[in-house]
């Protein structure tokens, strides 16, 4: 590429991000694809769709009441879940919500390390398909 | 942690006018959220009144041998507000003249006022039914000259209400200082050994809880039994109730918010908690406060950004009931605070 080429492939470039820039501007977007103030505004999922929205937020609520499992052990379990699914919004969530029931930091990293002990467990336990593979493809 | 307070360290946050400021600017001066005038106003509930006086609650000074990061009153060692005789002496006329039925001691560490047995003394005398201390714990430990404290308490039958933000030291001491939790644990057993927060016990013994950072009290019943299970079964020790109550974002928590980036997030949590229920219940309703030297204000909050109650009658000299029940209760953003999820006063939630 010479240096004319260069600078023309600059040039459409800075021009597009100036256009992305601007789109933005006009639909609300920021320029990253979690953006924490996000999370505030769950509950606004119900605007294109009360119906299902308003579904899923009663089931979550219901999912989160004490029942033969305490509150504050579910939280432990949203916490590790959170992790697993890579979720920061649930992550941001649920580390707030063990502060609020007085968890403790040794209490929430032990439920990080059983759902991540599970999830490289589930990575693991695929190696007995591989060996399975290995073995019959092998003489 | 600080071991002076934002005065002593001319933080301008010692100023209460520049609290006010902070307090009203940015997300609620671009109308992000609603302040708490507007709340009230679409909800029907402005302005606030107060109902029937019930309780006084006294900050003898704010004087303290801790320096705690949450603390709304900006209390320490350097502190030396300290309230008079003569004016203890107004507070027990007003209390004779009301029928107030429950004087809440406040400060400070207001132990550490040398005519705080005196007021106890006194005002057990004078048919106040019941006399609330709010004790830090850790003074009972810190000179000898207090270690009878909870024989004095007894005597006099002083309900005690002590701070404990968790069941865990390094909690504890995170928010208040090095040592803090050893100390309370020795002056909790030194309470129980009396007979205070013992089950049927009539010397009561509550706990409060004030959360350690940017986030707010959970459920108040499920802390009181994680907390009694972890204080029984590591220290053998007792309390009758938990009390939690929210910080409010003035003085040395807005400081740490602040500092910490987390203020926007919490006022937004606080909004977002906004109860109407709790309205109707908050302690400015049936609680006046008065300051070391004197005058009144509608909550110890408003005490600490030097908004006196809005009336005729600013001081306890003048005390006139009539005349402070007709007026309005004096608000800004802090009201969030007593007003978010199922409430918080100094007698905890009040839903």
């Amino acid at each position: 590429m010479d240096f004319g080429e260069f600078e023309e492939y600059r040039r459409i470039f800075t021009s597009f991000k100036k256009y992305y820039q601007n789109s933005l501007k006009h639909t609300n977007m920021s320029n990253t694809y979690y953006e924490p103030s996000d999370l505030r505004k769950f509950g606004n999922i119900t605007e294109w769709n009360e119906e299902l929205g308003k579904k899923f937020f009663d089931y979550y609520g219901s999912v989160f009441e004490e029942g033969a499992l305490s509150a504050r052990e579910k939280s432990l379990i949203a916490l590790a879940v959170s992790h697993v699914v890579k979720c920061p919004y649930c992550i941001d969530a649920y580390t707030q919500d063990g502060l609020k029931r007085g968890i403790t930091k040794e209490e929430m990293m032990e439920a990080v390390h059983a759902g991540a002990a599970i999830e490289s467990g589930a990575t693991l336990v695929h190696s007995v398909q591989m060996m399975n593979k290995y073995k019959k493809l092998s003489m | 942690m600080q071991l002076k307070s934002l005065k002593k360290r001319e933080n301008e946050l010692a100023n209460a006018k520049r609290q006010l400021e902070i307090l009203s600017n940015g997300i609620f001066q671009n109308e992000d959220l609603p302040t708490f005038r507007t709340k009230l106003v679409t909800q029907n509930q402005f302005p606030l009144k107060p109902k029937l006086l019930e309780i006084l609650q006294i900050n003898v000074g704010y004087m303290c041998n801790q320096v705690c990061g949450h603390c709304h009153v900006d209390a320490g060692p350097d502190r030396k507000e300290i309230m008079t005789r003569e004016t203890m002496q107004q507070c027990l006329d007003v209390i004779k003249a009301t029928g107030a039925h429950t004087l809440d001691l406040t400060g400070g560490a207001p132990e550490m006022n040398s005519d705080f047995r005196w007021f106890v003394e006194e005002a057990t005398k004078v048919g106040v039914k019941e006399v609330i201390v709010r004790s830090n714990l850790t003074i009972i430990t810190a000179n000898k000259k207090y270690n009878d404290l909870p024989e004095f308490f007894k005597k006099h039958k002083v309900h005690v209400i002590s701070s404990m933000p968790h069941w865990t030291e390094g909690k504890t001491d995170q928010q208040r200082g090095d040592g803090v939790f050893n100390a309370s644990i020795k002056a909790l057993k030194m309470l129980n050994d009396v007979g205070y927060g013992m089950p049927g016990s009539e010397l009561k013994l509550d706990l409060v809880y004030n959360p350690s950072g940017a986030f707010l009290p959970g459920d108040q019943t499920a802390l009181e039994t994680d907390f009694k299970k972890a204080l029984l079964s590591n220290f053998e020790i007792q309390f009758h109730n938990l009390f939690t109550i929210t910080n409010l974002p003035i003085s040395r928590f807005l400081d740490y918010l602040i500092a910490s980036e987390n203020y926007e997030d919490y006022m937004y949590n606080l909004v977002e908690a906004f109860n109407p229920a709790a309205v109707d219940n908050v302690m400015c309703t049936n609680t006046l406060s008065v300051s070391w030297d004197g005058w009144l204000y509608d909550c110890d909050f408003n005490q600490m950004l030097e908004l006196k109650v809005d009336s005729t009658v600013q001081h306890i000299r003048d005390f006139n009931k009539d005349i402070l029940n007709k007026r309005s209760i004096c608000i800004s953003q802090h009201c969030y605070g007593c007003t978010a999820g199922a409430g918080s006063s100094c007698q905890g939630t009040v839903t």
